[in-house]
């Protein structure tokens, strides 16, 4: 009877909580979209911002996101899932890898606007990249990397050791069994990981704001020229994102509809996030059956 | 001793400081099922991984002494291990088909090593699933997932994945512990079949499966051999009294 009471109490309680952050989180999506959506129109989508007249759209950030956000992901998936692998599968148990555990551990706990003075002194200054693109994709590689590792790592070191071993006894070398056996087990957790750090490529400002720059230069999107400073695909020139945007007309916008905008855009940057996110599950999920046969 | 000959030469195998295995010496016959029998923790893992390199994944485990296969002491390190395993299949306790369809389960292997062509695949993988006796079960679906079947099929999936890369020995970890009674039975006869074509070392904790299947049994304690001999010998009249005392079950 009283073991039934106290189950009765922890369950009610569990669900208050989980009913409660239900709410807040609806409530603040509800909130945003509600307060954006009513600005969200195709001209808005694709126009260029004003600096001091009504009207401006966030065309080149929306644009400048979403390539940021491939381009960080060519940058940080392979190197993340590469150094995973290495972490769980060839690195011996020893002192260094300790160390470099350790390191990761507090890389990933490092605070975004750090990040972004160190991607100022090292990658824009140092390596003279400028404000750029790249150097907003390093800079976030730095931010992320640790996480992408941590995730493979433990991704892989979660696949039963009965499937490696598996693998092994056929006869398969190191790198098939970890390619062919092992990677397909771990690629929904592995996805779920670069879908995290994607997630915070959307929405990481502070560490931009000093490595791809807080202005846009006028893009020509007829000129597919990566090497041409007009040309959107351009990875060297200076680009603004959604995030740093809602940022800055928020602290310093001069358009009358500054509050507008940056609600509309919010709205924009909280879709785009769940659009990416479904996106990036299916994508996932699909590959997986591919590769495993399952349902 | 003839080209494909297993055995072991004084071999001892550690877990740290531990031994695990104590300088065992044993030679098996060819085409012919050897029971590794004793009570938990006695070694006879330990003594079967050691026959194909498996104990090399374990960060700690060192092995002494030699393992014969053929005139190869596969303990030697220059030993391509990636070579020797593909001669060497291994069943284990929980059967753990690939996250992969039937039919790429057991292709994966010999596909891998050089054999090329869909209709020599399809071959394979139904000479495989025939010998298993899984054929008529699953020939309908080759392309679901193995972790669809039952637990008694997979475990006959994985014996099959083990043979398509057509090994002369098979290495089994208490192969049917994990099964029904049914199951079970399928994969003793199964196992009674194989001994035409394989030298098949199976680890049991079940007496009576030691008795049913193998024509040599082992007797492990603590980690040293204590008898082997013909599993007749063994369970009607054995030489040693802690034999005596395990088959009949005084301890363990
Ligand atoms: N990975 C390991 N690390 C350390 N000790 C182990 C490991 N695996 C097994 N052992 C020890 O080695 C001994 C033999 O184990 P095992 O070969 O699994 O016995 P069995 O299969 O006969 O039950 C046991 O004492 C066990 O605790
Ligand atoms: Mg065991």
């Amino acid at each position: 009877m009283r073991a039934k009471t106290v189950d009765r109490i922890a369950t009610a309680i569990i669900i208050c909580v989980a009913g409660f952050i239900m709410l807040v989180l609806a409530a603040l999506l509800g909130y945003l979209l509600v307060r954006g959506l009513k600005h969200i129109s195709f001209d808005f989508l694709t126009s260029a911002p004003q600096a001091i007249k009504v009207g401006g759209g966030i065309g080149p950030q929306l644009f400048n996101s979403l390539f940021l956000l491939v381009l960080t992901m060519i940058i940080t998936v392979p190197l993340g899932i590469g150094a995973g692998i290495y972490m769980s599968e060839y690195a011996k148990d020893n002192k260094l890898t300790a160390f470099i555990r350790l390191i990761v551990e507090v890389l990933s706990s490092f605070p975004s606007i750090v990040i972004g003075l160190f991607g100022l002194l090292v990658i824009v200054n140092t390596f003279g990249f400028g404000y750029s693109l790249l150097s907003g994709a390093l800079a976030l590689t730095v931010f992320n990397l640790p996480m992408m590792v941590r995730l493979t790592e433990q991704s892989l070191r979660n696949v039963p050791k009965e499937q490696k071993e598996a693998g092994l006894a056929l006869g398969l070398s190191r790198w098939k069994t970890i390619s062919s056996i092992m990677i397909p087990v771990a690629l929904p957790s592995i996805v779920t990981g670069s879908i995290l750090a994607a997630g915070r490529v959307f929405g990481e400002a502070a560490a931009l704001l000093f490595t791809a720059g807080m202005s846009s230069p006028r893009l020509d999107f007829t000129n597919w020229n990566p090497l041409s400073p007009t040309s959107p695909l351009n990875p060297m020139r200076p680009a603004e994102t959604l995030a740093v945007h809602i940022w800055k007309i928020n602290s310093e916008g001069l358009a009358p509809d500054a509050p507008e905008i940056a609600a509309g855009a919010s709205a924009v940057l909280v879709i785009m996030v769940l659009l990416f996110n479904l996106g990036a599950r299916w994508f996932g999920r699909v590959v997986y059956r591919k590769l495993t046969a399952s349902k | 001793m003839s080209a494909q000959g297993l055995s072991t030469n004084n071999l001892s195998v550690f877990y740290g400081e531990k031994q695990a295995v104590k300088k065992v010496s044993m030679d098996f016959e060819e085409r012919s099922v050897t029971a590794l029998i004793g009570p938990s923790g006695c070694g006879k893992s330990t003594f079967l991984r050691s026959l194909n390199r498996m104990n090399d994944l374990i960060s700690g485990a060192r092995i002494e002494g030699e393992v014969w296969i053929g005139d190869k002491n596969i303990c030697d390190p220059h030993t391509d291990v990636v070579r020797l395993r593909q001669r060497i299949g291994m069943v284990w306790q929980k059967p753990n088909p690939f996250h992969k369809s039937i039919y790429e389960n057991i292709a994966f292997g010999p596909r891998y090593h050089g054999v090329k062509g869909r209709k020599q695949l399809d071959e394979i993988v139904e000479t495989c699933l025939r010998k298993t006796a899984l054929w008529d079960e699953v020939k309908d679906r080759l392309s679901q997932s193995g972790l669809a079947l039952s637990g008694g099929q997979q475990q006959r999936l994985c014996i099959a994945r083990s043979l398509a890369v057509q090994p002369n020995i098979l290495l089994m970890d208490e192969p049917a512990s994990a099964l029904d009674p049914v199951s079970t039975a399928k994969i003793e006869e199964l196992i009674s079949e194989l001994k035409k074509d394989y030298t098949i070392v199976i680890v049991t904790h079940n007496m009576q499966q030691a008795a049913r299947v193998s024509d040599r049994t082992a007797f492990f304690f603590l980690g040293d051999l204590i008898e082997y001999d013909d599993t007749q010998k063994m369970f009607t009249n054995p030489s040693k009294k802690s034999t005596d005392d395990y088959i009949s079950g005084r301890f363990g």
